[in-house]
Order: C-alpha cells, then structure tokens, then sequence
C-alpha cells in the first residue's frame, strides 16, 4: 500500500492504475472507552486529536464528527491565514499557529498549500493611517512582520484596485503582512486527520453526542448516536455549536451563532496577487489557486444556526467587491455558501476548562479561526494531555469575563476577522 | 430578505432591525453584585439552537420589542412590545 | 463537414438578419436569432475549448443553462459566457477558454499525456519539497478559465427591481403557463419567469398539441394573453435563489448590452415548473466534442434550423429519444438508435435503425468523435454522437427553501419530498413522466476513461480513487475530486457521480448523501448584486447644512465619521493654513461650523433620574440653565461617548454626543427609556439633524456677539461658562450655550438648521471688525489637543476607563446606580498598571512624534509596549510639538522620561498632565 505521498508515489501509482493507495484515515466502530474524546471534526478537533498523538504520545483518542470531517466552517472557508494581531496574548497565539503552518505540509507529509503572498488591510484616511501607526507599531514591537503602507506602496501589490480619483475609499496606505496568505483549507482538515488516524485516532463520523456523562459532578464521558463512550478528558471543538453542547452541561458561553457567508467569482486566470481587505467596505477578496475570486465580509448580523446568508447582505458585500476592485464587474458569482460562527464579546477565542470539570473548551473563533487551527490544536491537546494550560492559553480562560480581563481586538484588525 | 413583524409599524425587511439581545437578561442592579452574576448578565448567553427569545429593535421607528422566532428555520413565532411583556409586568 | 446549416427551418431564427462574429479569429457566419453555440455549430466548429486539468478538446454539449463546455470569453462583455445562451451579436468577438493560441490549438494539449500523474487531487500528494511557493506561480498561471480584461468598464449600472405578486411561476413550458393560466383566471396577479429567451420552454422543439394547438402556437398565445391581462412574463429570466420567507431572486438578461437586472420578488406562493436536465451517458471517451445531449440536438434543429451530424448515433436509456432520432432522420441524417433497454419497446422511428439491448462502451476520435463500439462489439462510424442518460428533475430552489429530496429508484432521481409553505412544484420538475427509463449510472468496472465532469475533469476512476482513499461522502467526494464544483455547478455531473459512489461503496444514493443546495442556480454577474450601489451611493456622507457657504469660501473638505467637513479653509500648503487657522484663533476670533455634534433631547417626569442613570458623573445636581461635561460609558465599564449635558429646565435635558455616535447613543437611551424607565416616565427626541451649531471662540468672541445684538445678557454674571441662555436671532429661536473645546471663551449658538445661514453670514460680517478666522476641523483638533481635551477613540481605544482619563470622582463617590458602574471594580479595572492619559513632550526642534508610536520599556530582556501616541500636532501657540498618548501608569509618571518606538526608530519624550496649555483654565473667561 502506498502510504507516504510524494512525487515519485504519484508516478508509481500513476503506473498501477492508482490501485495502491491506503485509505486517508480509518473508519473503526468507536470503542466504549478512551483517554480522551473530541467532540467536532473540524480543523480544531482534528489538530487537536493530531498533537494529542504526536506532542503526548497519547493516541487513544476519539474524534466525534456528527456529520463528515471537515464539514463545518472548515469547509465553508476563505482560508485566510495571518498573525497580524494588536495585544501581545494574541501575537503569542496567532504567530505560533503561523509558525506552525508554515512547516505544516511537511510536517503531515499533505501539500496543504499555504501561499504566502501577503495581506494589505487599507486604510482610507488619515485617522485610520494613525490607528495603522498604532497598530504595526504594536505589531513589530511583539516581533510580527507587519509594515506600514504607503498608498504607493498599495499600488504597487494590488495594481487593479480602484485608485481613481472617485473611488468611494481613498487609498492611504494600510497594514500589510508579508508572511499572511492563504491555504487549502480542505487539505488541512484532511492532512491532520490523516496524520491523527495514522497514529492510532479513531476518527468516528456521522456520530452525534446527544448528552454528556456526568458522575460525582465531573465529566466521564459522552452519550451519542453510536453509543456511549467514556474517557477521562473531554475537548469540544465545536465552533457555532458550543452553547448547544454546554447547554447539554449546565453552563452557558459569552457565544452568539451567527450566519457567516462567502462566496466565490467563476475561475479566471490569474489577476490578484495577494489578499486584500478594505474596512470602508467590509470586504477581503483573494484570488485562490483555481483561479477563483474568494469574497468575505461582515457577519449577518441576526442570530441564526441556519447556515444560509441573506440576500441584502451578500449584495452589500458584492458591491463592496465592485467598489474595491471595478474590473471584477465582468465577472459572475459561481457559489456562496455560509457557515455558524460563534461570536465572542472581544473577538478572541474560549480555550481552557470549562466549569464542568473534565470538559475543555476550543472555541469563540468566531470568523477568524481556519488560521489558528494549529494553535487551537497544540493548545487543546496540552489541555486534554495535561488537565492544564500552556503559557499561550492562559489568557483566554473563560474566567476573563468575570475578571475583565477581555483581549479586545476590535482595534487590531479592521474587519470581522 | 427575511420579513419581521414590528408590533406598531407591521412585517418589514430585515435590514430596518438591529438586534439587540436575549429577552429575560435582567439587570443585577448595585455594586456589589458578585463578579460572576455581574459577567453573566455582561456577557453570557443561552444562544439558544431552535426557539429563541430576543429583544429587537426596529431602527426606522425606534421601538424595541421581543421577538420570539426560531433560529434554525427563521420562522417567526410573534412580536410584542416590550411594555407588554411578562418580564416588564 | 459534419453539422450544418440547412436551408429552412428553425422558428428562432431570422434568416433575412445575417450576423457575422469571430470565434478564436475565425469569421462566424449566423443569423440574428442564433445563440453563439448554435452559430458555431451551424458552422461546424466541433472543438469551443480545453477541459480545466488536462485540456482535452471540448465541443459543445447542450442548448441551456447547463452546459459545462461551450464557454467563450467576449471582448468588451467578460469571461466564462455561456455560448449556448449568449445571442450571436454582429461583430461579437469571442475567444475560447483554457486554450493558447486557440481552441484547436492548444499548447498545453501534452498535459493528457501525463494524466495518469496527475488524478484527483494529486496536488495534495506533492509539491511539499522544498515547499509549495516553488511550484504555485505556474500552477495558478495554469488555473482559471477565461481571463479578465484589465480594461472593461461598466457601461451602465444595473437595475435591481423589487415585485411583490400573488403567484410566481418559475418555469414557461407547458407546466408552468398552464398552471399561470388557471392562477390568472382566478384572480391572482402572476409573474412568470423562464430563463430562455422565447416561453414555452420543451413545447418550443417537442412535438405536441395543447387544447388542438401546435404547442408554440398555444404558448405564445397564453403568454400574450397574460400580458394583455397585465400580468408580468420575463423572459431570459432566471430564477437563481429563494432566500428567507421566500423570497425569489431573479436575474433578467437583456440581449441590447445593458447589464442584467436583479429582481428581488416575494410573491405569496411560489409554482416550480423549472423542468428537468438531460443526464449524458457512461462509456469510455465520452467526452470527445461532437458528443452531445440527444435533446438539445432537438433544439438546435428546430429552433436554429441546425442539424448537428450527418452520420449520429443516438443511444439512450428512455423514450425521450425517440423524437429526436425521428426528426433527425427526417432531416437527412444518416440515424442508428442504440437503445439501452431491452423488453417491450416503443416502435422505431421511421428511418431510423435501431439496435437493441445495446450500450455504447466507448467513442473512438482524436479532436472529435469519428465512431463509437458497442458492447457487443459492434462499430459504428459516427460524426456526432447523442446521448440521453434519462432527466434529471430540477428541484434546486425547492431544496434552497430547506425542501428534503425524497430517491426515487423507478424515476432514478431526486423528487421533492416533503411540501415547504408556499412552494409547489409541477410537471417535470415533479418527476411527471410517462417515460420508463433504465438507471444507467457509471460503473467503476467500466473500461478506459469515463468522464463524470467534463469541466473539472473527473472520471469514473477518481471516483474509484476517492472511494479508496475512503472520501465516500458525497461532500468529501465532491471537495477531493471536485465534481460539480464548475461553472455548471454539477447540473450533468452531481447525480452520476453520486450513483457511481454509492455503486462502489454498497451503498445506496440516499445514504451517500445528497449535496446542499445553494444559491445561485447558475452564475451571477456580480453587477446584478451591486446595482447602483457604489460611488457616491455607498454609504453616502452626510452634509453639513451650510456646505455651500464653506465651499464657497474655500473649504477643502474631507470625510470625518460619516461627515464630509471642512478640514479647512483655502491654502495651498494645508499644513500652514491649518496652523495659521488655531494661531489666529487663539488670537483673536475663531468661527467654527459643528453642526454635527449630536443633539438628543431627555424630557418628562423622571428626565433627572434618567441622567443620573446614563451619565458616570451625578447629573441630576446640575442647575437649569447649566451645563456639565460628562461621560457615558457601556456596560463594561469603557467610556462610551463624552459631552455636555445641558438642563433647560426640571424636567429637560439636552445630551449631547460625538457626530460619530449620534445612532448608537440615540438608540441606547430609547433601550433604558423602554425597557426600564418607562415609555411615559421620560421621552426621548434625537435634535440632531434639525439644529445647527456654530461656535464662537476667542478672547474677542464676547465683543463679537454683543455687535450681533441676540438681546441676551453676555455679562459674564448672566452668562458665566458653562452656562445656557435663550433668545432670537431675528425671528429665530437661538440657544446659547457658554461651553468651549478650544479652551478659550467660547459660545456654542444653537439654530434650526435651515435658517443657520443669515446667523452663519451676520458672525462673518460682524467677524471682520475683530480680525475673525474661520476653522475647519483639523485647526480645532490642535486646540483641544493642547489643552489635553479627549476625541473618543481616539484618544481612548475599547478599554479605557474614566478613572484612567483622570476622572476617578464618581468612581468613588456616587452611591446611586449607574450604567457600567459595577464594571469599574472588577479586577482588571483596579489594576495599577492600567494605559492612563498623560501629555507626552519632546524637544522644540524636534518634529512632532507620530500618532500611533509606542512608548516602550525593556522587560526580562524583551521590549514591551507601555501604551502609545493618541494624538499629536505642532502647537502654534506653544511654538513647539504637543502629543497626549496613553500611558501604562501615566498619571503617576508625571516628569518621567519613555522611550518612543516608532517603525524601528526609538526617540525620548517626557510625560506630562495631559494639559500643555493654560493648565488655569483662565482663558476660559479671558
């Protein structure tokens, strides 16, 4: 069976007629008992799962998928990754999940097919210049590549944006990222969950958890569609599905589910070199390696776990696109799609304890969180390994919002990130 | 373009609302109210999957009013001005 | 010469309208009428383009919104138009996609070779040494279908209409207008859509009588009896999206260059007569141009008097066939029907030759297809090749509305399931056919290459492949193999590819899944969406109402908040116009338009009480006829907006609020009114729009004011600051408010806004005789900002608290409840090493530091942001440069040395209070 990807197994099994390749992962019946189980195979969960086995040594683990792998937001995704963040809590965060993609598809032996051209976030006049000031500075200071650009300097990596003299949003320059980009995200959900099945993970698909174990006040183990499992530690990755899981266990998340939607233009060929985000319109478009327009912007901003947008809010988002980037009038929006974020006062993610003991908490992403599933992941694990936090998860302890100790970074970034 | 009924002007677009809550979140009023109760008030929610309870308000009159609907197939259940609610009364 | 134009026929064609267009430099002749796909093919161009990974030849396959190949980018229009529903316009210069130099041509022709390499997802299996930069440029130089043309402007913005109807009707074949017809007759206001550019859909090239008409006949009368009746029929109309509430998005095409039309239409009940689309048929080389769908073959011959072969094989799995093989022979074709089924039979059309309980196992060709065999054997020469696999019914809007398709084995296809409120479906679209068919999916054991998508090129083998490499569900089959994930989003591709997967896997179609439904059906230009909305109409400013009189005296304006200001007046060199403009102010007089700021009335019983609860500072002491600055913080505890309150009297107050929060504060204060005070215990009324405020500021504002004679004492024991007073200005009631942000003495003249101007013009008459300046925005923010007066979120960001800005008496000494104020003790806000505001000193030589810089300090050898610049100016009073910033521990530092870390560069400053100038307050009443 070939197992090992790489150039020469593909000339190999291009001559045996592609018959010799080992499935991606397992598809075990789920055993009654585990170190640890997973609730939610997304990129989190999978990562997770992935550290768990490989930083821990710890592979009797179960990740529980209602659905397929990959299925949610994951998949649902405009694969933004970046680590151009204010407070230095955040920097910790994002810059080592950074860091870890960048070593990522070796490390998995999956081409997760990180493209690394850049994100410019505009600025369209001089108050937002100074809070761009503000920003890099806070930026560099904590070791980010970030750099403070000119209205040239704009031009210069996005030539088809609208510069002309009636443009709605003036270019004054903006915060751009040299390392930031994008990835395939299919691909990082499925790299992980390859490497996680390959060293022993039991990836369980179509499972729901319907309710929890709870003996002696402590989490024990979980109820779902496939039959009861226990363990000694239980993570949650379940992104706009956390209170849902915590209403199941008697607490309650500082979380709203919103509908997140994204589209994509028709192939062209290729036209727009880097990602660009603009906070007059609320948009960030990148162009993927299929030669897509890839096209975000602001949440829906009604309550919903319906995983469709509306109409008036795409519309806005479309012209927005046009107004950044007039030439892409020509083109035809080919798909949209939306998915469930879970939307935290401060815009930063819940990881750590949860008040159930026994119950981890990877979650309040909200619409940032494809580019720290590295991070998510390693955090989790050494949560679920350890029953303790690392250094990078402390702060964001669900415990901020009785201390006020919110990472509020609204400041840093512009846009619903 | 989802259609929403406000109790005094009638079924308007979506995008004449703002969402403004969960219904029922009352105020722990005094200072010292225990930080936990204080954070739960601030900033936890029941984000409920299916039938929700929330305050809204329609921007274009200025009124606010519960809305109770369901947030999974966006059907909505009633609208009631927020003087008649039973948490008001 | 294989397809060609015959001499008659074709009831969409003009044959006295030649039209002449270009297809990959080649000279098109056609016919007004035509479509592009049937020009070309009335001029037998077999090969429109190269598949997206191995650039196979490409030839057209159908006449509708389905098709996967025939895309042309059009000079002057865009790329990816679909050629089989773009009309043929004279001139029209197309090009195919995916192909250097041209179709026939193509440079990257060799890929094919190497397609064993490279299957399903083989990017994922390499390119990871030394790393996926290395290779990217050329694999998305390789990507991508047509290309964007730099140059292409909109000519026109395009129309977005609204519509509200009893009944819309998705659908004008036989269906759909009968069943708007019976709507109609009951009194119903209908609207009905097709996307072809003629109604009647199937009846347009089927053979059929409806109430003893010939079907085209009957349509077309219905139609114009509907219109006459003054009901709407869009044609060239398609249904793309039923959203929330159902709501119908429709785009209309327009065949006279004008951008398509976005129709947001909410009709109380919804008829889906959307019809079915012709599945191809499995066998290896399926792909080769010249093999077509049996169906639109029909089309193209009857409505475009095109006859796609001389020699055809038609197989098929279904009656449907029948007819086209009928109508072809009769038209000259050399026609053999290879018929899948065996059994009894519907006869054979005459002429025809019909072998039976036969499939065709592969097609034999090099640019087109020249033959196909049999499974038997058998070889048939063949210069075009029609397949009909069966229809699959059209159930995507019913399925957008949250509709669950039900597997209907007999039928082979997805029906509508469970009924959705307001939703019905009829005729094809339903399943509604007497045809028996046989389910003839793709099957892994089928030998050679059996294409599944013909746009994304996937075969039956990647879908072997997926299986093995267990992606079974039909969404993990899809993203790995990215079937369906073209420009015609799966329309021939979805159904056999999930069939075939459930074949391999045991399983049946319903329990591999089905894929989500989604808007939009087929691709919509982005200008559809955008409409009008751009330009000056996205989120347009707001104006101040004495613009003109800025502009005419020379205001450069720029956009602040929402607003569009003056930043200020005349001056080539801005930086010196603004400095003269604060220099002269302090000097003498300044004028200054800030009608902007926010003027939100609190009146009635319990307006006192109200106050105390919106404002951190007590307010309910404060006297009528006085005013008192204060903050509104939120919840948290974070200072939300400052201002003045005034009180005119016990029961009524004037809030006053940064331009830029003028909304949210509004809508806060109706919360607390509705929600905890009482509809009736106060009343809340947002003044802002209706009165203009013009400020008087200087050591000489007093004299200028007393020349305008408002009849109110100025006397400083009448007036003293802080301080408001009533009168008239003319006719016009004037409220005088003693409050400054400059420092100076400094009146704020409050009058209805459309009669701001006479007041506006009087202050600059009378100004001239004191040597008067008027300022815009950027002079005004340099006076506060020496006298350390905070712009909110500016000179404070998300966190900070009143007792960091050095406001700490509430804090500590209110007992009544207000809002935010439990948030002020928690842990984080009784920090010691909180940002507070400080004032932040350089040398006079130096340039003045940037806002944004930080101050920085070494910590365990690492550096570590103390805070940073918030605001920062040359002073013309002080001749030097003035910053205020936040500081963690500032108010403490006073006279304390920081480093500031700008871009790299590190420079010195000095914390001082945040005031730099008249620390006194004495030019308050100078």
């Amino acid at each position: 069976m070939t197992r090992r990807y790489s150039a020469f197994s593909l000339l190999k099994e291009g001559l045996a007629g592609q018959t010799g390749w080992a499935p991606a992962w397992t598809s075990p019946s789920p055993k009654k008992n585990y170190d640890v189980i997973i609730i939610g195979g997304g990129g989190h969960g999978l990562a997770s799962a992935y550290y768990l086995a490989k930083t821990h040594g710890i592979g009797n683990v179960a990740v529980l998928e209602k659905g397929w792998i990959g299925g949610g937001n994951t998949g649902r995704n405009t694969t933004v990754v970046r680590s151009n963040y204010y407070y230095p809590e955040s920097v910790a965060l994002y810059g080592l999940s950074h860091r870890l993609y960048e070593g990522l598809a070796r490390e998995l032996n999956y081409n997760i097919m990180l493209s690394q051209r850049g994100m410019i976030n505009l600025c369209h006049s001089a108050i937002e210049m100074e809070i761009a000031t503000r920003t890099v500075n806070a930026m560099q200071i904590n070791g980010i590549d970030a750099e403070l650009f000119s209205a040239e300097d704009v031009r210069r990596v996005a030539p088809i944006f609208n510069f002309s003299s009636q443009a709605r949003f003036p270019v004054f320059g903006g915060v751009w990222q040299g390392r930031a980009g994008t990835a395939r995200h299919d691909a990082v959900a499925w790299g992980y969950a390859r490497s996680a099945s390959g060293l022993g993970v039991d990836i369980i698909q179509n499972c729901e958890v319907t309710d929890f174990i709870i003996e002696g006040g402590c989490c024990r183990g979980v109820v779902t569609s496939k039959g009861a499992m226990r363990a000694e530690r239980i993570g949650m990755a379940v992104a706009g599905h956390s209170s849902v899981l915590a209403a199941k266990a008697q607490f309650r998340l500082p979380i709203n589910s919103y509908a997140l939607q994204a589209c994509v233009s028709e192939p062209v060929k290729p036209i727009l070199d880097t990602v660009v985000a603009s906070p007059g319109t609320g948009v960030y478009v990148s162009q993927s390696d299929k030669g897509e327009m890839v096209i975000g912007g602001a949440l829906d901003r009604i309550p919903s776990y319906g995983q469709r947008g509306s109409l008036p809010v795409l519309e806005g988002v479309i012209a927005g696109l046009l107004e950044m980037f007039p030439v892409f009038g020509q083109l035809k929006l080919m798909r949209q799609w939306a998915g469930i974020v879970d939307v935290v006062p401060d815009s930063s993610p819940i990881i750590g304890p949860s008040p159930l003991p026994g119950l981890f908490l990877n979650c309040g992403w909200g619409t940032g969180g494809f580019k720290a599933i590295p991070a998510g992941g390693t955090l989790l694990a050494h949560l679920l390994a350890t029953g303790k936090h690392h250094d990078i998860s402390r702060p964001f302890d669900l415990d901020r919002f009785s201390t006020g100790r919110l990472i509020d970074e609204a400041a840093g970034s512009g846009i619903a990130h | 373009m989802q259609i929403f009924n406000c109790p005094f002007c009638g079924p308007r677009a979506e995008s004449e609302f703002h969402y403004g809550g969960e219904a029922g979140n009352l105020r722990p009023d005094g200072a010292d109210v225990p930080a936990e109760d204080w954070a739960n008030y601030l900033y936890m929610r029941a984000n409920p999957k299916g039938a929700t309870r929330e305050v809204w308000l329609h921007v274009t009159c200025g009124e606010f009013f519960v809305m109770e609907r369901d947030s999974v197939s966006h059907k909505v259940h009633s609208a009631t001005a927020i003087a008649d609610t039973s948490e008001a009364k | 010469m294989s397809a060609s134009r015959l001499p008659s026929g074709g009831s969409a064609i003009d044959r006295s309208r030649a039209v002449s267009l270009s297809f990959d430099g080649r000279e098109i002749e056609a016919f007004y009428g035509d479509t592009i796909a049937s020009a070309l093919l009335a001029n037998d161009v077999a090969v429109v383009g190269r598949s997206f990974k191995y650039h196979r030849p490409r030839g057209i396959w159908g006449a509708g919104v389905e098709e996967p190949n025939a895309l042309v980018d059009i000079a002057g229009r865009g790329p990816n138009m679909r050629a089989t529903t773009e009309p043929a316009r004279p001139g029209l210069i197309a090009r195919s996609v995916n192909a250097a130099p041209d179709a026939l041509n193509d440079t990257r022709a060799f890929l094919d070779r190497f397609a064993r390499f490279i299957p399903a997802a083989f990017y994922y299996k390499t390119f990871m040494w030394p790393d996926w930069h290395r290779f990217e440029p050329r694999i998305r130089a390789m990507a991508g279908l047509g290309k964007v043309d730099p140059a292409w402007k909109a000519a026109k913005a395009a129309d977005r209409i609204n519509h509200h109807c009893d009944v819309l009707v998705v659908g004008a074949g036989s269906a759909g207008l009968a069943a708007a017809k019976l709507a109609a007759q009951a009194g119903k206001s209908i609207m009905v859509v097709d996307e072809q550019s003629t109604a009647g859909g199937s009846l347009l090239h089927r053979d059929g009588e409806i109430d003893g008409q010939p079907g085209p006949q009957w349509a077309e009368e219905t139609v114009a009896a509907l219109k006459r009746d003054g009901h709407q029929v869009l044609t060239s109309t398609t249904a793309f999206g039923i959203y929330d509430h159902n709501l119908v998005a429709l785009n209309q095409r327009h065949h006279d260059g004008r951008p398509d039309t976005l129709w947001r239409v909410r009709p109380r009940q919804v008829i889906l007569a959307t019809g079915a689309i012709e599945r191809p048929l499995p066998f290896a080389n399926n792909d080769l141009p010249g093999i077509m769908s049996a169906d639109s073959a029909l089309v193209y011959l009857r409505r475009y008097g095109v006859r796609v072969g001389r020699r055809i094989v038609i197989a098929t799995n279904n009656d449907s066939a029948y007819e086209v093989a009928g109508a072809l022979a009769k038209a000259g074709a050399e026609v053999t029907l290879v018929e899948m089924r065996k059994g009894p039979l519907p006869a054979a059309p005459e002429g025809v030759r019909r072998l039976a309980g036969r499939s065709i196992v592969s097609a034999r060709g090099r640019m087109r297809v020249d033959g196909v065999t049999l499974d038997d054997g058998i070889a048939l020469p063949a210069d075009c090749v029609l397949v009909s696999g069966g229809a699959t019914p059209t159930i995507h809007l019913y399925a957008q509305a949250k509709g669950r398709p039900v597997w209907n084995e007999a039928r082979a296809a997805f029906l509508p399931g469970d009924p959705v409120d307001g939703i019905t479906l009829v005729g094809a679209a339903m399943g509604d056919t007497k045809d028996g068919i046989l389910a003839t999916w793709p099957d892994a054991r089928m030998k050679g290459r059996v294409w599944i998508d013909y746009q994304s090129d996937v075969t039956a083998k990647d879908v072997a492949l997926a299986a093995r490499e267990n992606f079974v569900s039909v969404e993990h089959l899809k993203r790995y193999t990215t079937l369906g994930m073209a420009t015609d989003q799966g329309k021939t591709s979805n159904l056999p590819g999930l069939a075939l997967m459930a074949g391999i896997t045991g399983r049946s179609v319903p329990e591999t899944g089905i894929t989500t439904y989604r808007p939009p059906f087929t691709p919509v230009p982005f200008t559809s969406f955008a409409g009008l909305n751009g330009g000056e109409l996205m989120a347009p400013v707001r104006r101040l109402p004495l613009e003109t009189a800025h502009r005419a005296r020379g205001a450069v304006f720029q956009e602040y908040g929402g607003w569009l200001r003056p930043a200020h007046y005349g001056g080539a060199d801005a930086e010196r116009a603004i400095q003269e403009e604060a220099r002269r102010a302090r000097r003498s007089v300044a004028l200054f338009d800030g009608s902007t700021l926010g003027k939100i009335e609190v009146m009635g019983p319990k307006a006192a009480e109200f106050v105390d609860f919106i404002y951190y500072n007590t307010m309910s002491t404060l006297k009528p006829g006085r005013c008192r600055y204060g903050f509104m913080l939120a919840e948290s505890g974070v200072v939300f907006d400052d201002g003045i309150l005034v009180r005119l009297d016990e029961h009524r107050f004037i809030v006053s609020c940064s331009s830029l929060h003028v909304a949210s504060v509004h809508a806060r204060l109706e919360e607390w009114r509705q929600d905890r005070f009482g509809r009736d215990a106060v009343y809340i009324h947002n003044a802002t729009a209706e009165m203009a405020t013009l400020t008087v500021s200087g050591p000489q504002s007093k004299p200028l004011l007393a020349a305008l004679d408002l009849g109110l004492s100025l006397d400083d024991r009448d007036l003293p600051h802080m301080a408001v007073g009533e009168d008239r200005f003319g006719t016009d009631r004037l409220r005088v408010a003693r409050v400054s942000f400059t420092g100076d003495r400094s009146y704020e003249l409050s009058i209805r806004a459309d009669r701001a101007e006479p007041l506006w013009v009087r202050l600059k008459e009378a100004g001239k005789a004191f040597d008067a300046v008027t300022i815009g925005l950027e002079a005004l923010m340099i006076l506060r900002a020496e006298k350390g007066y905070i712009v909110i979120g500016k000179d404070t960001d998300g966190t900070t608290m009143p007792h960091d800005l050095g406001v700490a008496g509430p804090r500590i000494k209110r007992q009544s409840d207000y809002v935010g104020r439990r948030s002020l003790f928690t842990e984080v806000a009784s920090k010691d090493d909180r940002l507070q505001l400080v004032g932040l000193a350089v040398a006079e030589s130096e340039p003045p530091l940037p806002a944004g810089s930080h101050g920085v300090t070494r910590d365990k050898g690492m550096t570590r942001s103390q805070g940073f610049v918030t605001s920062s100016h040359m002073s013309p009073t002080l001749e030097r440069p003035i910053a205020l910033g936040l500081i963690e521990r500032g108010a403490s530092r006073h006279g304390e040395a920081i480093d500031i870390r700008h871009l790299g560069t590190v420079r010195r400053a000095t914390i001082t209070p945040p005031c730099a100038f008249d620390p006194e307050g004495e030019r308050l009443n100078a």
